[in-house]
Order: C-alpha cells, then sequence, then structure tokens
C-alpha cells in the first residue's frame, strides 16, 4: 500500500539543563490512506514530540532533530522549504486536534470569529501562496462559501443550532461541545491526515464515547487518515484500525489493532496489557521505572525492566522483524502469539 | 455486610448547596452539588463513589471531610456527629479520618527534607517523645516501600511515584482510621496505576483502614471496592455491591456508564453506545427524576415525581423501573 506517511529514522533531542535527552530514538511509522492509527504508550515516551516533529512545531530553542525522515505524499517535510511546508502542509494537508480543547480557544473572540480566521487562511478555497498579511482582503464571495461550509461542519458534528452557536464565547460550550468544536475546526481545510494527541482524555466517558463514534465515523466517511495518540489502550481500542506501541522514545511493536490486542509479541505490550485493571480484581504493575532520556539504556530500552532480556539485548536494538502481515515487533524473543 | 452493626461513617440525607452570585453579589440561583445523600461506611471496608464530572462526589468527600460546612443533613463518624463541630473539636477528628488529593505528593514543602514532613503531623496531633516519633515514621516509610535513607532527601530528589509515596506516609503517620481517597489515580499510566493500587491495598491490610475511594475511573473502582455508590447530579442513584452492579445494573444511568467503557477485546462500544446529551447544568436540575432528560426509558410519571432510593433485591435504585 502507497503509505500516506512515512516516518523513517526519526530521532530529536532536547537539549536541557541535565544534558541531551534522546527523546526519539529512530523512530519509523507508517499510516495509509484513511486508516486510524493509534499510538500509545506511557507518559514520557515520546508520543507528543513525534506528532509535533510530524507537524513541524517542536520547540525551536532545545529541539534539535538528529536525524529520519518524515515523508508526507512522498515529499520529505523536515527538508522541504519551510515557507512550503506552512502554506501548504501545516493546516492543510494535515490538521491537529489538541488535548484540551479550553485552551486552544482564545476566550475573548467568539467562536465565529475564531474559526472564520481559520478558514481565511486554510480554507480548501482559499489560493495559497504569496506574502500573507492580517490586513489581507477576505473575499466577500470566498466568505460566503466558507461559511457555509463551517455551518454544515458544525451540523456534522452535531452542535445544535449551529447558526446561533457561532455567535457564542468558547466558554459557553461544554468540554464535550468544544472538542467537537475542535474536531470540526480540523475537518474544515479537507486534509489528509488529522493528528489527533489525546482528544478524550479530560472528558467523562459516557461523553468520551460519543465523541470517539462520532470521530471515527467522520473520519471513515470522508477517507481522512488519523493519527491518534493516547495512554489509554481502551481508547485506542475503540479506534484504531491499526495501533504502534512506543517506550522511552522507540517503537516496539506496531500491528493490526486485532493482532495488538488477541497476539501482542513484544513483552512491554504484554506488561502493558496486562497492567490494565480486569473484573477479577488482580493488580499487575510492571516493576521498576520509565529510564532517564540523558543516559537511556543501550540497546532496547526495554532491557532494564524485562523478564526475557538477554546479552544481546543490551547490545543492540533488534531489527523490525514481520510476524505476520500487518504486525511487526522489534524485539530479540517475541512471544510466539497468544494472548497476554 | 449490610447488617453489621455500627457503621464507622454514616452520612444521612446530606446536602451541600453553593450559591450562585451575579457581578454584583445577589444571589440569582443555587448549585445542589449533593443534595440527599446518605450512606454507611462500614469499618474495614472500601467504599467506590462513581460518576461523571459535576456529580457531587468530591463535594460528598469534602463536606464530610470538613472542608465545606453541611448545608443540612448529619455526618456521624465512630458514633459521633461531626458536622457541625467547632474548629477545635473538628481538628481533632482530622486525625482518625484523613483526606488524600489525586497527587498527595504535590502537598510536600519544598524545603523541608522527608523526615520533617512525617514528623509534622505527629507533633501537632501527638504528645510523642522524639524517640517514639522517629520509631513511627521509619515504620510507615517502610509500609509505604521506601528506604529509610530517603529521610534526608528533599522532595525534588524522589521521582514523582517516590514523592506520591512519601505524601500518602505522610497522612498514616497519624495512623487514621477512615482515609478519604479523591482522584487517587487519575494521570496515571496503568502500569504505575496497577502498583499505585497494590500499594492502597496492602496499606489497608496493615493498618486496618476503612477506605472511601472516589473515582471516575469504574475499571479502577471495580478492582478495589467491594460496594459502589453511583452519583448523578448529586443524588445517589444506585449503591451496592459491586459484582453485581457491575453484572446487573438496574438504574438506567449506571447501565449507560458502564456500557460507555471501553472494554479490550470485545465489540467496539461506540458501536451500540445510545446515551445522548451532556448532563443537564446543576443550577437548574430537572424536575422528577434528574436523568430523565437522557433516560431511554423516560414516561411521564419520571417528570413528575421523584423516585426515592428503594430496596431491589438486596441492592438500593432510585429508579421507577428498577
Amino acid at each position: 500500500m502507497a503509505e500516506l506517511l512515512s516516518v523513517r529514522g526519526l530521532s530529536v533531542d532536547f537539549i536541557t539543563d541535565g544534558g541531551v535527552a534522546q527523546v526519539l530514538d529512530g523512530i519509523s511509522l507508517d499510516i495509509g490512506p484513511g486508516e486510524v492509527v493509534g499510538l500509545v504508550g506511557e507518559s514520557g515516551c515520546g508520543k507528543t514530540t513525534l506528532a509535533r516533529a510530524i507537524l513541524g512545531i517542536l520547540p525551536a530553542g532545545p529541539a534539535r532533530i538528529r536525524g529520519g525522515e518524515v515523508r508526507f505524499k512522498g515529499t520529505d517535510l523536515l527538508r522541504e522549504d519551510p515557507a512550503v511546508v506552512n502554506d501548504r502542509v501545516r493546516g492543510r494537508a494535515i490538521t491537529f486536534i489538541p488535548q484540551d480543547p479550553s485552551t486552544s480557544f482564545s476566550p475573548v473572540f467568539p467562536v465565529e470569529t475564531q474559526i472564520m480566521d481559520l478558514m481565511k487562511w486554510k480554507s480548501s478555497r482559499s489560493p495559497g501562496g504569496g506574502p500573507s498579511s492580517t490586513l489581507s482582503r477576505y473575499p466577500a464571495e470566498r466568505y460566503r462559501a466558507d461559511r457555509d461550509a463551517v455551518l454544515e461542519t458544525l451540523r456534522a458534528v452535531q452542535i445544535p443550532e449551529p447558526a446561533r452557536a457561532l455567535k457564542r464565547l468558547p466558554h459557553e460550550f461544554s468540554g464535550g461541545q468544544r472538542q467537537r468544536l475542535m474536531i470540526a475546526m480540523a475537518l474544515l481545510p479537507r486534509p489528509d491526515l488529522i493528528i489527533a494527541d489525546e482528544p478524550t482524555t479530560s472528558l467523562d466517558v459516557t461523553i468520551q464515547a460519543q465523541i470517539l463514534r462520532l470521530l471515527r465515523e467522520l473520519v471513515k466517511k470522508r477517507g481522512v487518515s488519523v493519527l491518534f495518540t493516547t495512554h489509554d489502550l481502551g481508547t485506542a481500542h475503540e479506534i484504531c484500525d491499526r495501533v504502534v506501541v512506543m517506550y522511552a522514545g522507540q517503537e516496539m511493536e506496531a500491528a493490526s489493532a486485532e493482532a495488538f490486542f488477541e497476539r501482542p509479541a513484544h513483552p512491554y505490550t504484554r506488561r502493558l496489557l496486562a497492567s490494565v485493571p480486569t473484573g477479577t480484581g488482580e493488580l499487575r504493575d510492571i516493576p521498576g521505572e520509565v529510564p532517564s532520556l540523558v543516559a537511556p539504556p543501550s540497546g532496547c530500552r526495554f532491557h532494564p525492566r524485562c523478564d526475557d532480556a538477554t546479552p544481546e539485548c543490551r547490545a543492540g536494538r533488534p531489527a523490525p522483524r514481520a510476524l505476520a502481515r500487518d504486525h511487526d515487533v522489534r524485539c530479540h524473543h517475541p512471544a510466539d502469539g497468544v494472548g497476554a | 455486610m449490610s447488617i453489621s452493626p455500627a457503621p464507622l461513617l454514616e452520612v444521612v440525607d446530606l446536602t451541600r448547596h453553593f450559591p450562585v452570585r451575579n457581578a454584583f453579589g445577589r444571589r440569582t440561583g443555587w448549585i445542589r452539588a449533593v443534595d440527599g445523600v446518605s450512606i454507611a461506611v462500614q469499618p474495614g471496608e472500601t467504599l467506590g463513589l462513581v460518576g461523571e464530572s459535576g456529580c457531587g462526589k468530591s463535594t460528598l468527600g469534602k463536606t464530610v471531610m470538613g472542608i465545606h460546612t453541611p448545608t443540612s443533613g448529619d455526618i456521624r463518624f465512630a458514633g459521633r456527629e461531626i458536622g457541625h463541630l467547632a474548629k477545635r473539636e473538628r481538628r481533632a477528628i482530622a486525625k482518625d479520618l484523613q483526606y488524600v488529593y489525586q497527587d498527595p505528593g504535590a502537598s510536600l514543602d519544598p524545603r523541608w527534607k522527608v523526615v520533617h514532613s512525617l514528623h509534622e503531623p505527629l507533633k501537632i496531633h501527638t504528645r510523642l517523645s522524639r524517640a517514639e516519633r522517629d520509631e513511627q515514621v521509619r515504620a510507615i516509610l517502610a509500609a509505604v516501600g521506601l528506604p529509610g535513607a530517603h529521610l534526608d532527601l528533599y522532595p525534588h530528589e524522589l521521582s514523582g511515584g517516590q514523592q506520591r509515596r512519601v505524601g500518602l506516609a505522610r497522612i498514616l503517620t497519624l495512623r487514621p482510621r477512615m482515609v478519604i481517597l479523591d482522584e487517587p489515580t487519575s494521570g496515571l499510566d496503568v502500569s504505575v496505576q496497577a502498583s499505585v493500587l497494590k500499594l492502597f491495598r496492602s496499606l489497608q491490610e496493615t493498618f486496618a483502614l476503612t477506605y472511601v475511594f472516589i473515582s471516575h475511573d469504574l475499571a479502577v473502582v471495580r478492582a478495589m471496592c467491594a460496594r459502589i455508590a453511583v452519583m448523578y447530579l448529586g443524588r445517589i442513584v444506585e449503591l451496592g455491591e459491586t459484582a453485581g452492579v457491575f453484572e446487573q445494573p438496574r438504574h438506567p444511568y449506571t447501565r449507560s456508564l458502564l456500557a460507555a467503557v471501553p472494554r479490550i477485546g470485545g465489540r467496539r462500544i461506540t458501536l451500540d453506545f445510545v446515551l445522548e446529551g451532556e448532563p443537564p447544568n446543576p443550577r437548574d436540575v430537572p424536575s422528577g427524576c434528574r436523568f430523565r432528560t437522557r433516560c431511554p426509558l423516560v414516561q411521564d410519571v419520571c417528570a413528575a415525581d421523584e423516585p426515592k432510593l428503594r430496596d431491589v433485591e438486596g441492592r438500593q435504585v432510585a429508579c421507577h423501573f428498577a
């Protein structure tokens, strides 16, 4: 399958007071057209850094890209002219849904102002290119067409009375409604890929279920790909076609959702799935702590906490190994098949 | 279980209302955060309190703890009414009844060594000598799984998980009888969550603790609690043994809540999830049953008549159709 996005060997360092933190260490990841890919892992594993690296919004001061490439529709975004990426890719072909919708709106402008501002620069009708200035005109004809598109999209995300809703301020919406507005804004530029960074973490379960269902329906209907980062394995199970698990800046296993949950092969994946509380009341944690990224363990970064670790694991990072079609694992001793 | 004689904590018809004021300070309404809640907690048990944000579960915990004063109703702890005590008397209760916030480690003073933080509650609440205090502090530190050498460290020298353990140790130095845990695992990764829950369990055994476990995470509550109370808009809608409630929820809200929790390996719940809308504003609760605006079973009687909690086969449910 021709991949829409293909990340190869991406390594990103952060310069910190305590030294150079190797936050991403040779990450590879593929997203096909129309596919919802879950990126799961615990806090600090580099999910957000990877999402930001793809969007090209790594913090300019501390972040250094050590190597690798981010190929989107065949172009390496890391080596493309930043002006072109800004104009044609970011916010247009690749859009973003944040974790916390309440801090992503300005509190002092009605949502209409904020959504129409987005449309002025990023709608599929806007030509792009040329010097852009806040003083540029927004042609009336395009404004009307864009506004119709906004109303239609708000109806699609089930905001009641969209025309009146647009006049309101962000705080007049509940958390779930604000996240619906964010989804609408991510869909409006007609992107090929949406990066959703833990979009349901701050919501209650019943609202989360509604939002996940809505998001999955909309992206499937429109054929948009999604990279969905989450630390919640249950959420990943709900929405993803394929799952990639990360640990301490390395990807450990990538598989179809079915294989991932039913036949996890990497010891970390298996321990992670086993630590989800079940009805039996049995609790299984992962002994040890997440390693420091300033002085990370050699080879496979999970080896200090792994029961199956051998000298081989310390010596070098395992190469990807295909266990089945659409099931790759980076481990010297993958488990063979049965559930965790 | 429900027939044991003396509950450690008994809350009777408790309400806590907050006034809503406009820009001129005039009262324009009430938020009925806790509105007529009765529960009894038996010694040694873990009672789970679940519900979505704004349902009043934290307000209930804080009112029991004395952080909020009750608007009306009684709170009896170890046989004594504690809801309307004077400050000084109230402080004496704090020794037996403790409250744990989301991250107990965050309440450590960054300028104090661990040893200082752990001695402080004992200085305030007991008359133990320095040597006796020291002995107790070391015992507690061992119980939360930290080496004695950590006493001489500052909070910033500990990892987040270790800070959390010190925060718990600080609460336990007074040997409380009951601990209210308010969302103790929210924001934790699953693997860390499992070790924190294990710690709660072992502490409960070691110190014969009674827990009230407030959480929005149903999987965690299921793993930890023998009984659970489900709250919606300030009221308890269902109360019973955890296994029974999870296997056969009787209140339509409990059913929707359980149906919304993703289950790994099963059918995707989003394929069948039906509950629509969001909880109403607690300033303006619906007449009759508070869940009726979202309930799939709603009938005329639900708007006219608020269902009382009643016994249905060993469980309490507030629904006309349970």
